[in-house]
Order: structure tokens, then sequence, then C-alpha cells
């Protein structure tokens, strides 16, 4: 598991250690090698919790799947769904959100980027993001936000980075925004175009 | 100065709401607009007893779209500290009085989906502005509350005229309990949850919110703790390098503003923690009595709310 640097940004986005939470329900949402998050939340759950509780994971893309699907169908949880991808989980994501009840505990788990797209689903359904659960696991790339053009650049590893949508090259901070689930962006080479700093991977 | 600028009134009018409510309505003397406030927001009355200064806070019922004027209701409450009591026996209209600005520690969390108000009694004087502010901005609430009686029950017709389907009556003499285990189970969503009336119905709606499983950020409580009468104490004043004699009915932060020093407060409910104060030296036991400070701040004997608790021992010696 790879650490996260703590940065000075106070909206950096801070990621604890998924704890088995006294709640009527429980949803569990996660990415790639979020699933051994969930395997060892389960193991510190008192019996009947995953009886009550729904999964939804996602498999990809960055972790190959090393039949974690089939190690999470088998903790018998009481509804389990697999999709493609974060992104791809989202719309029942959304559908699950729409039913919950406040007395659902919600632990989100996997990549940097995973992460952003779960707890901003979470946070439009009206949730509080300090009421949600969330663990670390897996990729630093980040979904960034180009404060220019305003477009997203998924799966950012680089700094600088390379703006999908208008080109500029960004300087990726560790500014957050919990409103659109992405760090900020800002063009690093505004006053000289012609000076391109190597990018390095920084967020991998 | 560390409190804040307070607010000349004249008491516009009493009302009896009922044999224990009576309503206060205040204005300026010159009838311009008083402070905007949110639903939920308190002010401090002060009162001249006496000899004595007291200052009580009470939440703001009146609509948060009228500031003409500014409306508490006020329960008589005989064993108290006698604040209530000066209120329903001194206060006439006509009088003079002093008010702080409105603070709200109670407000509405406006990211809500839906808004869930539990009221028992006289906790429901922060809904009545709540409500008001709703009904103008929009936004699903409900409220359900609780009264001994009928008779006892205050604005009661004029929810149900407001509320009407949003409004649950629970009526005590009728045996009838709110279901908390139910209501808490089955709230969409995005729902926030508020909760203002007598500490032990408190309790219970935080309890059982907790054991479903609610995020805290999404509950919000109000218990201005009436600072209890008790038996009087002295305390040293570290940095003003005076002692106060604390009487059996005034509270340790009007015994430092009764010997001229200009301690910190807001709520003087023991909920906001302005007036936190580092204890120097304790020989004896403080009895804490506010909604502020953390368990282990409490044992470890370092940290004392003046507005609301207090001591009983040889020697306490706090900086201030």
């Amino acid at each position: 598991m790879s650490s996260i640097r703590y940065a000075e940004f106070k909206s950096r986005p801070y990621y604890g250690v998924l704890e088995p939470a006294s709640a009527l329900e429980h949803l569990i949402v996660a990415e790639g090698e979020g699933a051994h998050a969930v395997m060892e939340l389960v193991a510190k759950a008192p019996a009947g919790f995953t009886s009550q509780a729904t999964l939804l994971y996602a498999e990809g893309p960055y972790s190959p799947d090393n039949g974690n699907t089939e190690a999470l169908r088998e903790l018998g949880f009481a509804r389990f769904h697999t999709s493609a991808t974060a992104a791809a989980a989202v719309p029942r994501l959304e559908g699950a959100l729409e039913r919950l009840k406040m007395s659902t505990e919600v632990y989100l788990t996997g990549s940097e980027s995973a992460l952003s797209i779960f707890v901003k689903a979470c946070t439009d359904a009206g949730l509080d993001y300090q009421g949600l659960q969330t663990e670390h696991r897996g990729s630093l790339a980040r979904r960034v936000q180009c404060v220019h053009c305003k477009g997203i650049t998924e799966n950012v590893t680089t700094q600088p980075a390379t703006c999908a949508h208008c080109g500029l090259l960004l300087l990726v901070r560790d500014h957050y925004s919990r409103r659109i689930g992405a760090f900020q962006g800002v063009n690093i080479n505004a006053e000289d175009p012609s000076d391109i700093p190597a990018k390095e991977e920084m967020f991998r | 100065m560390s409190t804040p600028a307070a607010i000349d009134v004249v008491v516009s009018e009493v009302v009896e709401v009922n044999s224990l409510i009576k309503r206060f309505h205040f204005k300026r003397p010159d009838g311009a607009p008083l402070p905007a406030f949110s639903g939920g927001a308190h002010i401090i009355i002060e009162m001249q007893d006496g000899d004595q200064t007291r200052r009580v806070p009470y939440s703001l019922m009146s609509s948060p779209l009228d500031t003409s004027d500014y409306q508490c209701s006020i329960r008589r409450d005989d064993e108290g500290r006698g604040g209530s009591l000066y209120m329903h026996r001194e206060v006439v209209p006509g009088m003079q009085m002093t008010i702080s600005p409105p603070a709200n520690l109670f407000a509405l969390d406006l990211r809500a989906n839906k808004h869930l108000m539990i009221a028992g009694g006289i906790g429901i004087t922060p809904f009545l502005a709540q409500s008001s502010q709703l009904e103008r901005t929009g936004g699903q609430y409900e409220l359900h509350y609780g009264v001994r009686s009928r008779e006892l029950g205050a604005y009661i017709d004029e929810l149900q005229d407001r509320l009407q389907h949003r409004l649950h009556m629970y009526y005590d003499e009728h045996n009838e309990a709110m279901d908390f285990d139910t209501l808490l189970s089955t709230q969409p969503a995005g729902t926030h949850l508020y909760v203002c009336g007598p500490a032990p119905m408190i309790e219970k709606v935080l309890d059982t919110a907790r054991a479903a499983g609610w995020p805290e950020s999404h509950v919000h409580f109000e218990h201005f703790s009436k600072a209890p009468p008790g038996e009087a104490f002295s305390a040293e004043l570290s940095e003003s390098g005076i002692s106060v004699e604390v009487a059996r009915e005034q509270t340790l932060l009007e015994a430092m503003e009764a010997a001229g020093v200009d301690a910190p407060y807001l709520c003087r409910g023991g909920a906001c923690g302005q007036c936190e104060t580092d204890v120097v030296e304790c020989d004896g036991e403080i009895m804490h009595e506010d909604f502020w400070l953390e368990d282990d701040e409490r044992a470890s004997g370092k940290k004392i709310m003046p507005c609301v608790s207090r001591f009983r021992g040889k020697r306490l010696v706090i900086a201030r």
C-alpha cells in the first residue's frame, strides 16, 4: 500500500482505515486494490455484518483482478454488484444513494481517483463528506481540473501534466475541490510557453 | 472588547402564552429594524435584578424575515437561578432593557435534502423561527413536537395552521411517545436531524442516532444548560490578581463580570466554547455542566467553562 504525502493544503483529502461501525445497514463501494481493504473490514466486523451490507466493486483499471472479485463474492454480501471502472459504478451508486437511509454507514475505498468519484457521488446525494469512511488503496493518480478551461483530466500521474481538453501544461496542486471532486491544475508556463519543464511521474 | 456589543431595546409587548410561558417582544426605541438573524439564533438578555446583573440566553422564535422586533418565549423555572422568574415577575411593556446581537449555534444546514426537527416542550422555540425561514426559502422538513398536555403545549394551533401535514404532535397526557427507532431508521440520505428540548430527550435522540449509524455531522442539538444554582465558592483569578466570591445563584462568569473582569463569552449556556478557561490549580472538584469540553478534558481538571460550571473544594485558581 502506498502512503499519501500529506501536504499543507487543508483541502487535500485525508483518508483513514475502514472500521466496522454501529449502523443498521452498510454500503461499501470499492475499486481495484480496495478489495483488500474490504476483506480486512469484514475480518474485523462482527458476524452477520455482510448480511446487512451492499458491496459495489469496480474491478479496474489499474489492478488486474487477481481473483479479487471471486474472493469478495464469497464473503456473502446481501447485495454484490461489479463494474469495470469506478466511473462505471457511479450510476448504480447513485441508485443506491437514492434509496439509502441515514441509518446506513458508507465505506469507500480504492485509488485516489476512484475515491474522488465516489465521495462526490455521495456528497451530491446530500451526505456530508465528514460522515463517510474512506481508505486509500492502490494508485495515487489524480483527477485534475484545469482551472483555465475547467475540463477534467482523469488518471494524472505526472507533474506537470497536460490538460486533455485545452492542452495547457498544468502544475497539479494539492488544492482540492470537493464540489468538483478534483485537484486543481494551473498553467505552469504562462509567461513563456516555450519553457517546457520535464514531466516527472509523481502520482503513481 | 471580548464580549458582543449590546443593543438597547424597549419591551414592546408581554403576552401570557399559557400558565408557564410568557412571550416577550423587544423593539429598538426608535423602531428601526434589529440586526438580521437566521433560524435557531439566540440572544442574551441582560437583567438588572437588584444589585445583580444576569445575562441569560434565549432562542429567538419570531420569523427571521421580520426584524421589526425580536420575540422570545420564556418558560418559568421555579427551580432555576432566577432569570426566568425575573422575566416573568419584573418585565413589563415599556421597560428599557439591553440584549446582545443574535448568534446562532443551532443553524439549519442548508445543504440538507431534508430537515428532521424534534422538539420537546419549550424546546419548540428555535423551530418556530426555522420553520418560518424554510417557508420562505423552500426546503423539505418535518417537525415532531412532544408536549405534556394540550394546555401546556405552546403554539400548537399556530404550527398546525402553518405546517399542516409537516407537524406531528405527541401528547404525554395521551401516553403518546415518539418512536425514535423508527423515525431515525427511515430517513432518506441527506437528512439533517435537529433536536431541542429537555436533556433526557436530547440524550435519547443522540444515542438512538449514534446506534443507528447517523454521521455526527448530520446531527444537531441545542441544549443551553441552565447554569444550575449550587453552593457558593470562591475562585482566584491568576491574571487579574484578584479573588471572586461566587454566590449560590450566581455563575463564575457573572461573579467575574461583577468584579470588573472582561471575560469572553457568547452563549452563556455551556455550548459555544468562548469562555473556556485554563485551570491553574484545583484542590477540589469541578462540577462540569457544559456541552463543550471533551471527556478527557473534563477528567484532566485543566479546563473549566465559567458560564455554567461550578467548583467545590479548597482552592480553585483559573487563568483569567
